[in-house]
């Protein structure tokens, strides 16, 4: 790997926020290397007891967005009534009741379905535009990688929030849950895209790449089987983060007015309804929020961890 | 060095014209007709409405529209909203606001952040070292939306220590916005500094350093901080260019008039020209910060040599 390369490789990841150690000169990545990577990762992983936490709030979540009736304790979040408007949380319902008079609990709790599918449909597609076009970027080079390279410039100087709040006005997507995620992936999928060129054109120099070569591989054989498995570390903690950082940009979209809409359930809308009551009824703003935070801190702690037990540099 | 520039300065052109045209076309795809919607309740004449298209360009195809828009930006002109008002006239009122919010939060990002890690970076697992990390996660787990309403309805509503919205009080306006915004930044200037702080205690030319009886703090100084801080100056040297974006949120949760704000309204009543125009501008921005930090960096950091 050359000095710019090297550079390259660290600056990327610096914008990423994931470390591989590839970055440095010293660490020789072979296939042999990258097994026991992670089972000394998994080790590193279950001392973290940050990691540990993020996991209980991370299945937490899955499980209110898979099973909300059991977290709202069978009350329904369109069973309202005018007469309970924007009361204040009691031991019977622990969140209060919002505006309309719905029972608040069962309405945040509701939310964490749409937040997951966006969650997860955004950052799926994303990983395959950015590992396809990566990939391709990388180990072609030339033309097709400047080419590619310029695309992901244009749409990196464009702020995710507004690349998506443009997306979603302009309506040829539709406004739901399947739009937001895709008009979040539109504008960011080139983190990942130069984390796998990166680390493809990083890879593609060593000698297990020329041995496979001077065996006869085709190119698509050496790019799944041996550049790409190298390439999923950084990709994964990216990934991980990135899950959160999206559903705190689904939440804000909405709460923009471009994001999903009623009668659909979303921590944004939610938010939005209760920042007009601030003063009198703070709690409608409080119980999104904190779940919402709850959520993306599962997310980044997850990857945090998941960073530092992949990193070999930590390791001494 | 001068070829390297050079060479950046003309590889930012595709991406400058790239992205612009990228948020005409969107634009230019927003539903509706907004002459019909100026109108309001009574609807313009026929005739009205087929001068202001004309005037507008509206009855072109995309990409003609964009050529027209790209001769006018030529000779300095960014078009005029639905109203008639200079595009240029908006940037120039909103853009101090938004300068200024990007200046309280530069500095409190950088200030802070560096402190922070700093201190934790040369007691790596002490206790305040511990109380960094733990605090840097919560912070970049808050979406900003979050916490500009937690510091708006304790900061600005129960405490009443900050106004809660508008700029009225001068700089002291942008200071719990300018903290909203930088927060993020903040925490990730804190750990950056934190890694290479602690990195660079274990280099070698540091162990010399105490090796020939320097004092701990000219070690630290001197020595590690010099080389630490290379990667955190250009991180907020580039922040600076995406803060100058505008931002959205922070804006208009605390109503303030700047860039975000502006952007925000004028995608809601599809002013083409006023979108195209102030996402030019920060795209040029984005780009220009960039640009020089990737320079600075060579400057800073001997080692690094553009060819």
């Amino acid at each position: 790997m050359s000095d710019q390369q090297q550079a390259d490789l660290r600056k990327d990841e610096v914008e990423a926020g994931t470390t591989t150690g590839l970055a440095s000169p010293s660490v020789d990545v072979t296939s042999d290397r990258q097994n026991s990577l992670w089972s000394d990762a998994w080790k590193q992983l279950r001392r973290n007891v940050l990691f540990w936490i993020g996991a209980v709030l991370g299945l937490l979540f899955l499980l209110m967005a898979l099973f909300p009736r059991v977290f709202s304790r069978g009350a329904d979040p369109r069973d309202c009534s005018l007469s309970r408007s924007s009361q204040a949380p009691s031991s019977e319902h622990w969140f209060g009741f919002d505006q309309q008079g719905c029972d608040y609990m069962a309405n945040v709790v509701h939310g964490a379905r749409n937040s997951l599918i966006i969650g997860l449909l955004a950052v799926a597609v994303i990983l395959v535009l950015g590992v396809v076009v990566g990939a391709v970027s990388g180990f072609f080079g030339g033309v097709v990688d400047s080419l590619l390279s310029r695309v992901a410039d244009i749409f990196y100087a464009l702020p995710l929030i507004l690349g998506a709040l443009v997306v979603l006005r302009s309506g040829f997507l539709g406004r739901g849950v399947v739009a937001v995620a895709i008009a979040l992936a539109a504008f960011g999928w080139m983190t990942a895209m130069r984390l796998v060129r990166s680390q493809v054109i990083a890879v593609k120099s060593s000698d297990y790449v020329a041995a496979a070569r001077a065996m006869g591989a085709s190119n698509g054989r050496i790019l799944l089987r041996h550049i790409l498995p190298n390439a999923v570390a950084p990709v994964l903690v990216y990934a991980t983060i990135t899950i959160g950082v999206l559903i705190a940009a689904e939440a804000t979209l909405t709460f923009l007015g471009v994001g999903l809409q009623r009668p659909a359930i979303s921590w944004g809308l939610q938010i939005d309804a209760g920042q007009r009551l601030l003063r009198i009824a703070p709690h409608l703003v409080l119980f999104p929020s904190l779940i919402l935070t709850m959520t993306v801190m599962a997310f980044v702690m997850m990857g945090d961890a998941l960073r530092d037990a992949l990193d070999p540099r930590q390791r001494s | 060095m001068g070829r390297y520039v050079a060479r950046r300065l003309l590889l930012t052109i595709p991406v400058l014209f790239g992205a612009s045209f990228l948020i005409f076309a969107m634009v230019y795809a927003l539903p509706g007709d907004p002459i019909r919607a100026l109108g309001g309740d009574r609807p313009l004449a026929p005739a009205v409405v087929a001068q202001l298209r004309q005037e507008f360009n509206l009855n072109d195809p995309l990409g003609i529209q964009y050529l027209k828009y790209l001769g006018d930006l030529a000779q300095g002109d960014l078009g005029t909203d639905f109203r008639g008002r200079p595009v240029l006239d908006t940037i120039s009122q909103r853009l101090p606001v938004t300068i200024k919010l990007t200046v309280v939060a530069i500095l409190i990002e950088a200030v802070i952040g560096i402190i922070a890690g700093v201190l934790a970076g040369i007691r790596r697992n002490s206790f305040f070292d511990n109380v960094v990390l733990v605090s840097t996660t919560l912070v970049v787990s808050i979406p900003i939306l979050v916490l500009a309403f937690i510091a708006q309805f304790t900061f600005g509503l129960k405490l009443g220590l900050f106004p809660i919205s508008g700029v009225q009080e001068g700089w002291y306006s942008f200071l719990l916005p300018g903290f909203v915004l930088a927060s993020g930044s903040l925490a990730y200037v804190a750990r950056l500094t934190r890694t290479s702080v602690a990195e660079n205690m274990r280099a070698d030319y540091v162990r010399t350093a105490r090796a020939k009886g320097l004092p701990n703090r000219t070690v630290v100084v001197r020595h590690t901080l010099r080389n630490s801080l290379i990667p955190v100056v250009t991180f907020v040297g580039a922040d600076i260019g995406t803060l100058l974006g505008g931002a959205i949120v922070t804006e208009s949760v605390f109503n303030l008039p700047g860039i975000g704000r502006a952007i925000f309204d004028a995608v809601r009543a599809q002013e083409g020209a006023v979108v195209v125009g102030i996402v030019t501008l920060m795209v040029f921005f984005f780009i220009f910060f960039n640009l020089v930090v990737d320079v600075l960096y060579a400057v800073l950091d001997p080692r690094i040599r553009y060819e």
